[in-house]
This record gives structure tokens, sequence and C-alpha cells, in this order.
């Protein structure tokens, strides 16, 4: 046994690194051949059963319409174009269920921790009744009920030249006309203006202490600046309104119930999630925080904004990131009410036409892979970013 | 999303099965199993419906009835597998059914690219539109404008966008995933019309909430040749199915029905009838089957005649004419089978 502990007599296989290296190498080599082993087993069973495969549908005409689209799109553009707008539905739905389900998640949140009795019980309510009712239901939900409460085309609610009906909400189309150029100088020469202005009153406020209302002035600076290079330019906009026609509504633009649908049902129902996330995180942060901002003189909104916000970040910043995670791969669920996002798109219909499973489904996966990861590097920066605040 | 779920599943059954012998000899799986796997619809009144109690009915459960029937002599040894329509081809080629009977229609596209075959046509159908009555529209040409919903993942969304684009109307296209919910926002005013195959029209719209206050447009817009599906490259198994429809349609020729099927075979002194029932020779075996295959099909089937009667024809809700689907010995049919012989 004496042999064991002498160090000359130690083989490499003894070696704890050496071993780890070894199993490391083996288990990689096994995941290796098994994907190679589906891979080659995919492709002669494909070729065997005279299945078609590769990515060259992507240049045929898709002939087929899509209800939402941002860019340009008609029945004689490709798949590959189809392609592309139900990828930007899928982005914009995402983004937008994003920023909203923050902002309800933020207010509920509050809402419940509020000293208020009744403000605080209804937050309550909404949280719990939209947490523990699936999605798909809410959409069902959102989408029928708002169809059925909605009056038909011809009969409109109208409210100036806006128009709301079964088929969306109409609003007049803005169609810039010629020294609009100069509105967009505008525009931009007033938002330098606003981080000159805030960028000065920070430096101010560092040097004397004095406090100046950077922000509202800010927003006003970029309105009134805006709003003068418009008059200058003579108001380069004429309005394409909406009007009823036999069965729809002609002109203007419109924002389809679909859209509202699946819009409101991820926002809402992952707002639910995010305001538990937010009203945790309020409550991690000692109570002493508190009432050390209050005996230094802080107000309670500064409290709030400066000592208590910033801590309960941390603790809400990764669970907020597997929501928005969610949000993003819920929005698939859009499909069943007509909404033409990726799913839809896609696996759906250019699925059908062309008859490629496995292209059409491993793009989604990447595209959904890629949606993820790249919320997930953001949410991580920004989590990486906040806890520097840490002394 | 189940139908996804079960697009994956079957994508990595795909990827899973061992190539040798995967693409041929459904017939002896079948038997080893012991019932034909039929791939249907989640519930087209008339094609592929299921009552309260689960038992499936209509002219595409009486093709996978036909097929068990020539297999087994039990038109009841099916199982069945209710497909939305875009998971219903990667169910065929995955293995996961034997025969597709969906109310699926024959393309070019769909029989040389998919690794599927198409058997015979089981009804001849058209796109047609519907519309509420009270819209006071006659024709589709009077559709511009108009908003139309439709499922997802048919021929149908691309026959709806050739028609708008060749008589030059704008429309607004509403596609939804399911039939029942593109149905569902027709009937809630979401759409001006609804467009799939005529026979699925009628079918739907014993469905919705007021029949009677909807119409369907004259116009038919397009070809649509429903048949079973089955794989590429089984030609036994391809040529079973084929034939268990061309069986019906020769029954009804020669006037032999599920009800006299049985004394016809005692009695008959045609050698056609008696070749076609087995009494003479030995056609079954030609295909692997019993000799008396075609009689278990026309006595537990009937013939294709009757099938359409009980399904589809005027004495049932769905209530459609005979039409094209009549034989070809009628006027205006063009249901026509090759001769067994």
């Amino acid at each position: 046994m004496s042999e064991n502990t002498n160090p000359s007599n130690n083989s490499l296989l003894n070696d704890a690194g050496t071993r780890a290296m070894i199993f490391q190498i083996v288990l990689l080599a096994m995941v290796v051949f098994a994907g190679y082993y589906l891979f080659s087993n995919l492709q002669a069973n494909l070729d065997n059963r005279g299945i078609s495969t590769g990515f060259a549908f992507f240049n045929e005409p898709a002939g087929f319409p899509i209800l939402i689209h941002l860019i340009e799109y008609t029945e004689a553009n490709t798949y590959g174009r189809a392609f592309v707008v139900a990828l930007i539905n899928t982005f914009v739905i995402s983004l937008l269920g994003i920023i909203l389900s923050t902002v309800i998640g933020i207010v509920m949140g509050l809402a419940r921790l509020s000293k208020n009795w009744l403000v605080a019980r209804l937050a309550t309510v909404y949280i719990e009744t939209l947490r523990n009712i699936p999605l798909l239901l809410q959409m069902f939900f959102w989408y029928f009920a708002v169809l059925a409460a909605l009056p038909a085309p011809r009969d409109s609610y109208e409210f100036a030249d806006f128009l709301l009906n079964k088929r969306g909400i109409y609003s007049p189309n803005p169609i810039t006309q010629d020294g609009f150029g100069l509105v967009i100088f505008g525009f931009f020469l007033s938002i330098a203006a606003a981080v000159g202005l805030i960028i000065w009153a920070k430096k101010r406020q560092t040097r004397t202490g004095l406090w100046f209302p950077a922000y509202w002035s800010s927003l006003g600076l970029i309105v009134g600046i805006t709003f003068l290079f418009l008059a200058i330019a003579g108001f380069p906009i004429e309005f394409d309104l909406p009007q009823k026609s036999r069965f729809n509504v002609t002109g203007g633009m419109v924002l389809p119930p679909e859209f509202v649908a699946v819009l409101v049902a991820l926002s809402t129902y992952t707002g639910a999630f995010i305001a538990e996330i937010v009203r945790a995180g309020i409550l991690s942060v000692n109570w002493g925080q508190t009432e050390a901002a209050r005996s230094l003189g802080l107000r309670d909104n500064l409290t709030q904004r400066l000592i208590v916000l910033p801590q309960a970040l941390r603790v809400i910043i990764p669970p907020l990131t597997s929501q928005y995670l969610n949000l993003a791969k819920n929005s698939s669920l859009g499909a069943a009410i007509a909404y033409p996002e990726l799913v839809a798109v896609v696996m759906g219909t250019t699925l059908n036409q062309t008859g490629q499973a496995i292209e059409t489904i491993g793009l989604c996966m990447l595209v959904y892979g890629s949606l993820s990861l790249s919320i997930s590097v953001f949410m991580n920066w920004y989590n990486n970013k906040m806890s520097l605040v840490e002394r | 999303m189940k139908s996804n779920v079960t697009k994956l599943l079957s994508t990595a059954a795909i990827a899973a099965t061992i190539s040798a012998g995967a693409a041929a000899a459904t017939l002896d799986d079948v038997k080893a199993k012991g019932f034909v796997q039929c791939g249907v619809s989640t519930g087209v009144p008339g094609f592929s419906n299921a009552d309260d109690k689960g038992n499936w009915s209509g002219i595409d459960v009486d093709a996978c009835r036909a097929t068990a029937a020539a297999i087994f002599g039990d038109g009841q040894k099916v199982k069945f597998t209710p497909l939305s329509a875009k998971e219903r081809f990667t169910a065929l080629q995955s293995g996961e059914i034997d025969v597709l009977a969906r109310n699926t229609t024959w393309t070019y596209t769909r029989d040389a690219s998919l690794g599927l075959d198409f058997t015979a046509v089981n009804f001849y159908d058209g796109q047609g539109f519907m519309v509420r009555k009270d819209l006071g529209v006659n024709s589709a040409l009077e559709l511009a404008g108009a908003t139309v919903c439709t499922e997802q993942g048919t021929t149908t969304e691309l026959n709806m966008a050739d028609f708008f684009r060749k008589n030059k109307m704008s429309y607004v296209p509403v596609v939804v995933q399911k039939a029942d919910e593109a149905l569902a926002a027709y009937d809630s005013g979401r759409c001006d019309v609804y467009t799939t195959d005529k026979s699925g029209l009628a079918a739907h719209r014993t469905k919705l909430a007021d029949p009677s206050a909807h119409v369907i447009l004259p116009e038919t817009i397009s070809k649509e040749p429903l048949g079973p599906v089955v794989r590429h490259g089984d030609n036994q198994w391809k040529d079973i199915v084929t034939w268990a429809m061309f069986v019906q349609v020769n029954a009804e020729e020669m006037n032999i029905t599920s009800k006299n099927v049985a004394k016809i075979k005692s009695e008959t002194t045609d050698p056609g009838i008696k070749r076609l029932l087995g009494v003479e020779g030995d056609m079954g075996a030609q295909l692997g089957l019993p000799a008396d295959w075609a009689y278990n099909v026309i006595a537990q089937v009937g013939n294709y005649g009757e099938v359409f009667e009980r399904n589809v024809g005027p004495s049932t809700p769905v209530d459609l004419p005979r039409g094209l689907n009549a034989l070809w010995t009628e006027a205006g049919g063009i249901m026509y089978a090759p001769p067994v012989r």
C-alpha cells in the first residue's frame, strides 16, 4: 500500500485533474457522435422518403398574404421576405410587451405595497387573477370578448377623425410633404439641446448643490423646438383620413384587434408576475435604509428613488430577466388568434406550403434561441452595471 | 402549443427512426399491430367528426374503415389521430399514422416534394366563399375590400390570394391557426367572408349561431380533389388504400350495396361480380389480402353512394348535392374507377 503514496509511482491515471479531463473528452466525443448520428440518420431517412431538403424555397414567391407587415410585402414577394416580416412582427410584439409589462409591473407592485387599503386590495386581485389563468385562455378572452363588444364597421364609434370597430382602431395617417426634413433636423437639434441641459444641470448640482428640474424642462425643450421648426416649415404634413366603405374602413392607419389582443394579454399577464418581483425586491431592502435616509432629511419620493429602488433592483433584475424571456417566447401563442408572428407564418403557412418541416422548425428554434440569448446578454450587462453600485 | 409539441416530436421521430426498411411493408406493420392508424381532422362534420361518445364518422373515416375491412375483414380495427391542417403531413412522414384521410387536396407540390403519394379521390371539391345574407352580396366578384377569415396551413390560403390578385381586388386576410377559431372570428364579425372548400363551408355552417343567416356564394374558385394519402415508396400499401376506394365505386356502378351484397355473392352468375367478391379466383393474394376483401369492404362500409348519402347527403345536416361526385354514368358526375379484373 505504501507504494501508492510514493509520488514517483503515480501514473497519470491517478491524477484527479487528468482523470477529469479524460472524462470530459469522452463525454464530448459521445455528444458529438450522438449529434452526428442523428444528423446523418435524418439525412438518410429524408433521402429514402424522397423529401426534398434545403433552403432553396426561400427565393420562391410565397403567394400568401400577411395581415400585419411593417415593411412592404405582397403575395408576389418571396418566402424569405415573408420570414423577415414575421421576424419583425415577433420583435415588435416582444419589445412593446416588455416595455408595457414593466410599467404595469412596477405600478402594480408599488400599488400592492400601498398603505391605501383599496389600492392594495385591487392590486392583489389583479395579480392573483391574471397570474393564475393560462395565457392562451387570456388571449382568446381579449380577442373574442373585445370583438363581441365592438360595433360593425358601418356603426363605428367615432372620435374626431378616429374610428373604432371590430376591424380595429383607425387613425389619420400622416403623410409628410416637402420640407419635412427641416422638422427632422429641428427634432434632433432639440434632443441635443436637452442632453446638454441635463449634463449642465448635473454638473451644477455637483458643484453648487443647487437642484434644477432638468428632465421636465428638457421635455419642454424637445416639444417646443420641434413645434417651432414645424411652424417655420409651414406644417408640411397632410393626413389621410379613414373613411367607411362598403365592407371596411379604407385609408388611414389601422391597429388590428389581433395586435391589440396579443399585446394586452402578454403585458398584463407578464405584468402580474413582474409586480410580485418588484414587491419582493422592495421588501428585501432593510427598513433601516429608509430610516437612515429620512434622518438625513430626504423626502419620501427621493428616498424611494435614490435609496430603496437602486438596492431593490439588484434583487429584481435576475428574475425580471426570466420574465422577459418568457414574454418573448409566449408571443408565439399569438398564432392562435391570427397575429402573424414567426410561428404562424414560418411554422404554419410556410411549412405547410413547402413541406420543409426540419428547415422551418430549425429556423424558428434558432430565432427564439437568439432572441432569448440577446435579452439575457442585455439584462446580464444591466445587472452587472447595477451591482457595481455596491461598495 | 400542443400542435408544435406534436410536430417537434414527429421531427425527432424522423431523426431517430432507424432507416432500414422503414419505408416499406406498411401492410406487415399494420397486420402485426392489428389495426390501421388513421390521421383525420379535428372535426369536420360529414368528413371526420367524433360524436359525444368518441365514435368517429364521415367520408374520410369510412376510407379508413374500408382499408381496415380489406385487411382484417373488420372495419372497426382503426385507431384515429386527430390532426390540424399543419400537423398532418409530418405525422404521416414520420410514421405516426399509416394513412392520412383528412380532406386533403391532391396538389402537384404535395405529391412531388413531400415524400407522399395520393391514392384515389374520395370527394371532388372546390373552394368557395360564405358571407352574411344581410350584406347583400351575390357574387364573389363583389368582395373588393372585404376582410376574409380562413384556417392556416391549407391550399385555401393560396387560392384566396390568387383569386383576389387575379381579379385585382384588395382584401384583408385574417389567417387563424385552427378552423374552429377562424369560424368563431367570422361569426363574431371580425370578417365579412369565411372561405374554405365548399363542403367545409356547408359543414361549418351547421356550427354557426344562426346557419340560415349565412349564404354560400355561387363561385367555385379552385379544384380541390380530396383523398387519402400514404407515404411514398410503399406501392403495395398505396394499392390497398386506392383499391379499397375503387371497389366502393365499382360496387355502386354494379348496384351492389351493403344490404344485398351477401345475397348477390351467393346467387350471382356474373363472372365480373364473382371475381370482385372473391367467389372465383384469388384477386386478394396479389395485394396480400384475403380473397373476400372486397366483399368485406362493401358489406361493412357500403358502396360509394351509400357512404355519400350517410355522411354528407341531403338527409344529413351537411346537406350536399351529389354534383361532381355522382358516378360518371350520371349527368354531371365524374366519379370513375378502373375495373376490377
